[in-house]
């Protein structure tokens, strides 16, 4: 029975520092697991700021701001990284974060200068597809005039799923319920999250899946796989930007700061695209990983702005319930 | 004295275990006033019972042919068919789905079988896949509980039953229909109630928005709307409708007061000619119907083993302690409450059922919002989970406990008594060897269960503390699909292993 | 001596009274038409049963708050006296402790009891190993180890045929001398209570009638009694 103590509080005791300053980062689980850009930027940044990066972990980019809702301004953490741009409206509602005060624009498509948040990273969502697909959609409407079968997320529990409601509703606008009608017979299943939907469509239970237009990079990069490709939408693709803030009762906000300027710096955006697969805010000077090279570049950025998505929401997920009721 | 100690306690635990599911809701903010539904809300409703409805019907109607067979056939791998029984339930959610599909999905076995046979394809997404999953999931539950009840009748009343040439249909009546009388509306109570709190499966075999249960709109109240107050109202709303099956159950069970045998060994008889085809077709068609999502779950994982991440095994072994922890608490929790249930008492089965339609996400973000002014949740990770994961597999150690304290005390109670056995003694030498096989099942149970669960660590755990499960997650949100099956069969494995061990000392240490 | 004062005893519907005194020693077969409540007159001096009112006594300590064990009481009862999952050895030992914590000398006095009741050697089985017969001796091998001074006897030999029932009361009969036993034995066989019990308490009616001289009883049976008897 000692042991098993002793075993438990090896296993389970959070390594001890004493007297350096603790920089507290909340964020998404798949950013600080072993696989994202987490582990690389913490070695980096902890090597200049003298400090103790401690990076927390929620579920996904939605329960992030549930979770620093629920703590409120009694938060540990500095910073918020992982936030999408389509929830900063309400994000910034709450008041619990502070202006981020950094200069300096980023490579962003569109125009993307918001006071509070601040983009690390970027990409547009798509539906990827095997490479092998013969003549793939180029766009929602010939996407539903075919049998292709398609999975998608849940917006009412993801975020993919909630850019995917707005680009519908971003590039048909008051049509969005027309489209939605005619994908009704080929969405084979709606999941709860990114995870699932793409481990069925990996599976085969699917043509196409959303995704980004960046996740064949990471066949092509990590696995040597081409068999993967993002399917090229007329009518643009809507973006998914990922934001970091500052906040306000931050118990560290000095190396927030820090923090917040090395998320600009070449060192931290040269570790996201092959960790988080996804574009950098700001270009680093060796460009991108070959394969990126191989990505499609849609024409047309869509993305509404941090209001403009959040009036959206309500109704453009009632048009998306009722035509997928039916 | 002991006695009143028991009673004690026992309601000291039921106090504790209401309390812990109630007071979250009111963390969140529950309000009463003007409770009402949503037109979506109602909907949800709607398809939550429903679907609940079908999946328990179904699953102990074909449970009962299935438990027959086995308690009447003896056949080479009968044990390990009877303990693989236990694996499907402790599949983690997203495992399971993804192994059902490459047997009924699609681009599954039985879509290429059935297209090599010229018909065209079959799709099971909608309230069919939906309930066949939860059917997969809980039969081999029903078939376990069932399978107790006969095997609870003792050999004597078959014995008399042979010495008067009943026919099988006699059996059936006299002996077996009061048994599954009793035995029925409790396994399908808690099918039931399992079942209306499902959200990953019902959302991702459902097919679509359709399928939006009650668990899904509390899911989004909470992480994207964060309104609080909702999903507490809609958490009490599922708590409702727990109490109300539970005493729909408790009026149609009748107990089947067969009293007692002398542990004199032999089981139903085996009837020849077509009750044997009939034996043999149900438990082929069950053992297929379970192994082979099984097969496809282990298929998928097998490819990634070698590619398994070093940090599998720390998360592992924290899965384990874990388990191994919240079996301890749930279990004794269990046997108090079994106890005193078998008093004759009823609010110990209330206590111990509703757990079963807490929302693990309404919980955690009650106890967080609770404890988080005066602790860093990150230093509650451990007994939170402890606690979280013994109350809610308190209702599995509960339901499979009670019948037998119950004929346990009806049997030796007044024996128990003349001798002064009470306190330790008949701890010892009455209550755990009689209880043996029970508890072991119990503990097996609620071990794989605790491993299996993340609904709540997630919540509370720092960094770098991760659990199998949640690890397994990672590897998904990683596009690490191939490593991620391979780790979800670990902790398969390993869930199913611990499983094992408690079921097969419980099994032993009762047949010694 | 046995007290059973004003004992008002009710169950539903059902009544039944007992006022009158036994001594030790005595041995008393408690008779009566099936239901009249013999079983729970026994079951209410075992302690098994609250009564309505009234005090069951032994030597002037009143037994009526003390749970069954501590009273000075063995029951046997008609079935279920042996564990099945323990041997005949710890079925005896839990008459001595509870928590089968024996001695040497505890295991030596279970040797001897089960020697008493001729069952040599059996210690090591299960009761599912024995006869019914045997399962009647290894239960009155408790008894006997436990010597209280009061045992009660709820029909534990209905099921043995004549021959088996005849030795079993003559194996109470000496246990019963050697302790120096006041018993009192449920029976509802007029020919086990003149072979056994020189009293007799006739139960019917919602009383239970103070012990009288059994073959006075059977020769001049009260009107309940003859129905009963069938004469």
């Amino acid at each position: 029975m000692k042991y098993l103590t002793l075993a438990a509080l090896a296993v389970f005791a959070p390594a001890a520092h004493a007297e350096t300053p603790v920089l507290n980062v909340l964020t998404y689980d798949s950013f600080t697991s072993e696989w994202g850009p987490g582990p690389a930027i913490e070695t980096a940044f902890e090597a200049i700021c003298g400090c103790d990066l401690v990076f927390s972990a929620v579920g996904d980019g939605a329960e992030l701001l549930a979770r620093l809702q629920l703590e409120g301004a009694r938060s540990d953490a500095s910073v918020v990284l992982g936030l999408d741009s389509n929830m900063t409206a309400r994000a910034s509602a709450t008041g619990l974060f502070a202006p981020h005060g950094q200069e300096g624009a980023n490579d962003l498509p569109v125009t993307f200068d918001d006071p509070i948040f601040l983009p690390y990273d970027w990409g547009y969502f798509a539906f990827v597809h095997d490479s092998k697909l013969p003549d793939p959609p180029k766009s929602f409407e010939e996407l539903a005039a075919s049998d292709l079968k398609i999975v998608i997320q849940d917006p009412r529990s993801s975020t993919p799923g909630l850019g995917l409601l707005l680009w519908v509703k971003s590039a048909y606008g008051a049509r969005a319920p027309e489209i939605w009608a005619g994908l009704a017979d080929n969405i084979v299943t709606v999941t709860p999250g990114w995870s699932e939907a793409y481990g069925m469509f990996t599976a085969g239970e699917a043509d196409m899946v959303l995704s980004y237009t960046t996740s064949p990079a990471y066949h092509l990069i990590a696995e040597g796989d081409n068999s993967k490709s993002a399917a090229l939408f007329e009518e643009g693709h809507y973006m998914q930007v990922e934001v970091a803030g500052k906040l306000a009762a931050a118990p560290e906000p000095g190396l927030a700061d820090q923090f917040l300027t090395f998320m600009g710096t070449e060192t931290f955006q040269s570790i996201i695209p092959t960790t988080n697969w996804m574009y950098p805010a700001h270009m680093p000077a060796a460009g991108l990983p070959d394969g990126f090279d191989q990505m499609i570049t849609p024409q047309k950025a869509l993305l509404m702005t941090a209001d403009e998505a959040h009036a959206a929401r309500t109704q453009a997920l009632d048009e998306w319930l009722s035509a997928l009721s039916r | 004295m002991a006695e009143r100690a028991l009673s004690l306690t026992a309601a000291g635990l039921a106090a504790a275990v209401i309390l812990l599911l109630l007071t979250p809701l009111g963390a969140l903010g529950l309000s009463l006033r003007g409770f009402s539904l949503s037109g979506a809300e109602l909907a949800a409703l709607r398809f939550t019972l429903w679907q609940a409805a079908l999946s328990a019907g179904i699953s102990v109607i074909l449970a009962v042919p299935v438990a027959r067979a086995l308690a009447r056939r003896r056949f080479f791998g009968r044990g390990a068919l009877i303990a693989t029984l236990g694996a499907p339930f402790i599949l983690p959610g997203i495992v399971a789905v993804l192994g059902l599909l490459s047997v009924f999905g699609r681009a599954g076995w039985v879509n290429a079988l059935w297209g090599a046979l010229g018909f065209s394809p079959f799709s099971i997404y909608g309230l069919s896949g939906v309930v066949l999953a939860h059917v997969f999931f809980n039969m081999p539950l029903a078939v376990r509980m069932i399978l107790h009840g006969w095997q609870a009748i003792p050999a004597e009343r078959f014995r008399l039953a042979a010495s008067l040439g009943f026919s099988p249909s006699a059996i059936r009546r006299h002996i077996e229909g009061p048994m599954l009388r009793e035995v029925l509306p409790g396994a399908a109570l808690v099918i039931f109630v399992i079942c209306l709190t499902s959200f990953v499966v019902a959302l991702t075999l459902g097919g679509g928005p359709r399928a939006t249960t009650i668990e899904l709109a509390i899911y989004q109240a909470l992480r994207f709307d964060f309104n609080l107050p909702t999903a507490a109202r809609l958490a009490l709303l599922q708590f409702g409708l727990c109490a109300i099956a539970y005493v729909v159950a408790t009026r149609i069970s009748l107990p089947s007061g067969f009293g007692v045998g002398a542990d004199r060994q032999g089981g139903p008889p085996a009837p020849t000619g077509w009750h044997r085809i009939a034996d043999v077709l149900a438990i082929t068609f069950a053992a297929m119907f379970l192994a082979l999502p099984l097969l496809a779950v282990v298929l998928n994982g097998l490819p990634g083993m070698l590619a398994l991440p070093s940090q599998v095994w720390a998360a592992a072994l924290r899965s384990i302690l874990i388990a191994l922890g919240s079996t301890g608490l749930s279990v004794a929790v269990g046997l108090v409450l079994a106890m005193a249930a078998a008093r004759g008492r009823g609010w110990p089965a209330l206590a111990a059922t509703l757990p079963l339609a807490a929302s693990s996400l309404v919980l955690g973000t009650g106890l967080f919002l609770i404890l988080q002014p005066y602790f860093r949740p990150a230093s509650l990770a451990l007994p939170v989970t402890f606690i979280i994961n013994a109350t809610l597999s308190l209702p599995f150690a509960f339901r499979i406990l009670a019948p037998e304290a119950c004929s346990l005390y009806v049997d030796y109670n007044r024996l128990s008594a003349s001798l002064g056995l009470t306190g330790w003694g008949r701890l010892r030498w009455v209550v755990l060897p009689r209880l043996a096989r029970p508890l072991g099942f119990a503990a097996g149970l609620v071990a794989a269960l605790s491993m299996g669960d993340l609904g709540v660590i997630a919540l509370f755990a720092g960094e770098g503390e991760a659990t199998l499960p949640l690890l397994v997650q990672r590897l998904m949100g990683a596009y690490r699909m191939e490593v991620a099956a391979s780790a979800a069969l670990l902790l398969v494995s390993l869930s199913f292993a611990l499983f094992w061990a408690f079921d097969h000392w419980g099994r032993r240490y009762a047949a010694s | 001596m046995l007290h059973l004062d004003r004992l008002t005893i009710t169950q539903g519907d059902f009544r039944l009274t007992a006022d009158w005194q036994a001594a030790k020693g005595a041995r008393i077969a408690v008779i009566g038409p099936s239901g009249a409540g013999k079983s729970t007159l026994l079951s209410v001096i075992g302690g098994f049963f609250a009564a309505h009112s009234g005090r069951v006594l032994w030597d002037g300590t009143d037994l009526t708050p003390m749970g069954a064990a501590a009273r000075p009481i063995t029951t046997v009862f008609q079935d279920q006296n042996l564990f099945p999952h323990l041997t005949i050895a710890q079925n005896l030992g839990l008459g001595i402790s509870p928590d089968l914590r024996l001695t040497k000398g505890d295991h030596a006095a279970i040797g001897a009891a089960l020697d008493r009741v001729g069952l040599s050697g059996m210690g090591p089985r299960k009761p599912a190993q024995l006869s019914g017969g045997q399962q009647s001796r290894a239960a009155l091998a408790r008894a006997l180890l436990r010597a209280r001074p009061i045992l009660l006897l709820d029909e534990p030999f209905a099921a043995l045929g004549p021959a088996l029932k005849s030795e079993m009361l003559g194996l109470v009969s000496t246990l019963a001398e050697e302790t120096d036993a006041c018993v009192l034995m449920v029976t509802h066989d007029p020919q086990d209570a003149l072979s056994f019990a020189p009293l007799t308490c006739l139960v019917a009616g919602g009383v239970a009638h103070a012990p009288q001289s059994t073959p006075d009883l059977l020769q001049n049976p009260p009107p309940e009694l003859a129905a009963y008897l069938g004469n």
